[in-house]
């Protein structure tokens, strides 16, 4: 073992006694078997014997290190460990509501499953079309609302309010619609339609509103920190060739900060789409499918889930198989919708390299 | 189409702070002229006035007079905008646009200016901007690459040449060789060389032998200490300032016994 107080004379000093690369997997096959070995000798079910083995583990690695290399050593491979546990135990709800998701949702997906509506269905299992449709076009129209509003106060507050009072004002509102929760969004809009159309108007627009309450402020937070990423060197260099400032802004700023930008969009569309709690309030729920945002109750994805489940009618089993099956689809579609933001990102980002 | 810049009594401030003050002093057109002064002492700062670019920053303003050619530069009816196109400006670092190539960098101020150009004419300008800056020769195979992949010195004189591509009459060069290897920076001051037939030419500079090989005119700010605005101390003729300096703080600047 070399101290660690004094420095080394030669090379050949500072060489240390190293485990095989190979140490931490024996450790664990070790602390596996013994875990096991000690569980199923007193009877303990599967969660007992993994926590067990992990902390077997993490002792046998240490000590084992410790005896053979250094005390620099072992404790490095025990930060590793712990670190390396911590992703597990981040991993085990993921991967957990994922194996539940798939497994009971997988077998409903069928071309009838996508292509059918409730509609008339009686006793037999129906299809999500409508509700994919709903969730669709109220996300849509979400989209429409926020992103213009999002994008300019964002281009507002990074490239003209500063630190102004006005400014100041904005970002403190914009924190405060951050924490709105959503059944509140949902009643506003609820309320906002029963003054404009007349009392009790359910329809799709109303969702959108609802959703872009939620949505503005994050797409007004991600795009301000995208657009205060872009270099100032950028904007004096463009002012500097006789750029008006708003053109800077369009074809200079903008631009390089567009990746950022279309990923927080995408994020917020990700936050938004499975919301059910204001979907529920202002866009009611039907077995038919509403192409009309502006007129009549429009099923959609998260309330379809929610009602199946909680008013599965006459054929519990069917509605609620129906129902694990829409979840996936909703999964599927926030990660297609996770894709795209990577590959807009890709496509979109600064070039360098040759 | 040169112009000449007459600055008289100019103080420059940043919010209540005032960094430069006093300054009168007469660019010759169709010439270089070199800054030099301690660092903090308001070259950069003075420079930026020149084009307008100071009130850029919140808070910047300026009291006294520009004039170029005649024409009073902070005029209320004179638009920065405008004068910025008549007044290029080259920063200490390259600043290429990073979303764009090396043939839409060179073209971005004319193109964000809206003006419309025939492919054949653009591809002539193109040429022409970065044979003026040195350049074309390393580039002409990938133009349509990033500039941000270009070497250091290569997106300097990038943005040389996408200053020059607009056709300005005065050029501001703020430290241009700063970040550069000796041949980058000698292939930038021969460039400055040619384009002074053209062009005014005004170059801050920390290096002695540059402003002495490439300037026609000196000018030396100094500042009393910490806090305090920077001042012109002198201007005359290069080969004077670098041998007979009015001036005895320029004598000691020059010789290295200070700063
Ligand atoms: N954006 C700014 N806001 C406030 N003060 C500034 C700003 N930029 C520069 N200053 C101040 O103005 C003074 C002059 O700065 P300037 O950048 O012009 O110096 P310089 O002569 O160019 O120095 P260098 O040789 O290091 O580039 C300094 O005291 C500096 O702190
Ligand atoms: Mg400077």
């Amino acid at each position: 073992m070399t101290s660690l107080q004094t420095a080394p004379d030669t090379i050949a000093q500072a060489r240390v006694r190293r485990l095989p690369r190979f140490a931490p997997a024996i450790a664990g096959a070790v602390a596996l078997a013994a875990g096991t070995l000690l569980g199923i000798s007193l009877g303990w079910n599967v969660a007992g014997i993994v926590v067990v083995a992990v902390l077997l583990y993490l002792v046998g690695l240490n000590i084992w290190s410790r005896l053979v290399e250094n005390a620099r050593a072992a404790t490095d491979r025990m930060m590793t460990s712990l670190i390396w546990v911590a992703l597990g135990l981040a991993f085990i709800p993921l991967v957990s509501l994922l194996y539940k998701v798939i497994t009971k949702g997988a077998p409903q997906l069928n071309g009838r499953f996508l292509t059918w509506t409730m509609r008339n269905v009686i006793g037999e299992p129906g299809g999500i079309y409508h509700a994919i449709i709903g969730t669709l076009l109220i996300t849509l129209a979400a989209t429409v609302i926020s992103v213009p509003v999002g994008l300019l106060s964002a281009i507002y507050l990074v490239e003209y309010g500063g630190e102004s009072r006005m400014a100041r004002w904005i970002r403190f509102l914009v924190d405060v619609m951050t924490g709105i929760p959503s059944i509140v969004a949902g009643l506003f809009a609820y309320a906002l339609f029963a003054i404009v159309v007349g009392p009790g108007t359910q329809f799709g627009i109303g969702g959108g509103v609802a959703l872009s309450l939620l949505m503005i402020p994050i797409v007004v937070r991600s795009t301000e920190e995208m657009l205060k990423l872009v270099p100032n060197d950028l904007r004096e260099a463009s002012y500097a060739l006789g750029v008006p400032k708003w053109k800077t802004i369009v074809r200079v700023v903008l631009p390089t900060a567009m990746a950022g930008i279309i990923t927080g969009v995408t994020l917020a569309i990700a936050r938004v789409i499975g919301e059910t709690a204001p979907l529920l309030i202002i866009c009611g729920n039907t077995d038919s499918s509403n192409f009309n945002l502006f007129g009549g109750q429009m099923a959609s994805l998260p309330v379809f889930i929610y009602s199946s489940y909680t008013q599965p009618g006459r054929n519990p089993e069917i509605l609620q198989n129906m129902a694990w099956g829409g979840a996936l689809v909703l999964i599927i579609i926030v990660m297609a919708l996770n894709l795209i933001a990577r590959i807009a990102g890709r496509i979109f980002a600064p070039k360098t390299g040759h | 189409m040169a112009k000449s810049i007459d600055v008289s009594d100019l103080n420059i401030y940043y919010g209540d702070f005032l960094a430069v003050e006093g300054v009168s002093m007469t660019i010759k057109a169709r010439s270089v002229t070199a800054f030099i002064g301690p660092s903090g002492c308001g070259k950069s700062t003075f420079l930026r006035t020149l084009n307008r670019m100071h009130e850029v920053i919140p808070g910047a303003h300026v009291e006294g007079k520009v004039m170029v050619d005649g024409q009073s530069l902070y005029d209320p009816s004179v638009d920065p905008v405008e004068v910025r196109r008549m007044i290029g400006m080259v920063f200490q670092r390259p600043n290429p646009f990073p979303t764009m190539s090396i043939y839409e960098n060179v073209l971005a101020g004319v193109r964000l200016n809206n003006k419309k150009l025939s492919k054949r004419d653009a591809d002539d300008l193109v040429e022409k901007s970065l044979q003026g800056a040195n350049l074309w020769n390393e580039v002409k195979d990938r133009l349509n690459k990033p500039g941000m992949g270009l070497s250091g010195g290569q997106q300097q004189r990038l943005c040389i040449a996408r200053a020059i591509a607009v056709e300005p009459q005065i050029l501001l060069m703020d430290e241009p060789c700063s970040a550069l290897d000796p041949i980058s920076t000698s292939a930038i001051e021969d460039l400055i060389h040619q384009l002074k037939e053209q062009y005014t030419i005004v170059i801050v500079t920390h290096n002695m032998q540059q402003a002495a090989r490439v300037s026609e005119d000196t000018a030396f700010f100094n500042l009393a200490g910490a806090g305090k605005p920077g001042r012109l101390i002198e201007m005359n003729p290069t080969k004077k300032i670098f041998s007979v300096p009015d001036e005895e703080a320029t004598e000691a600047y020059i010789s290295g016994r200070f700063g």
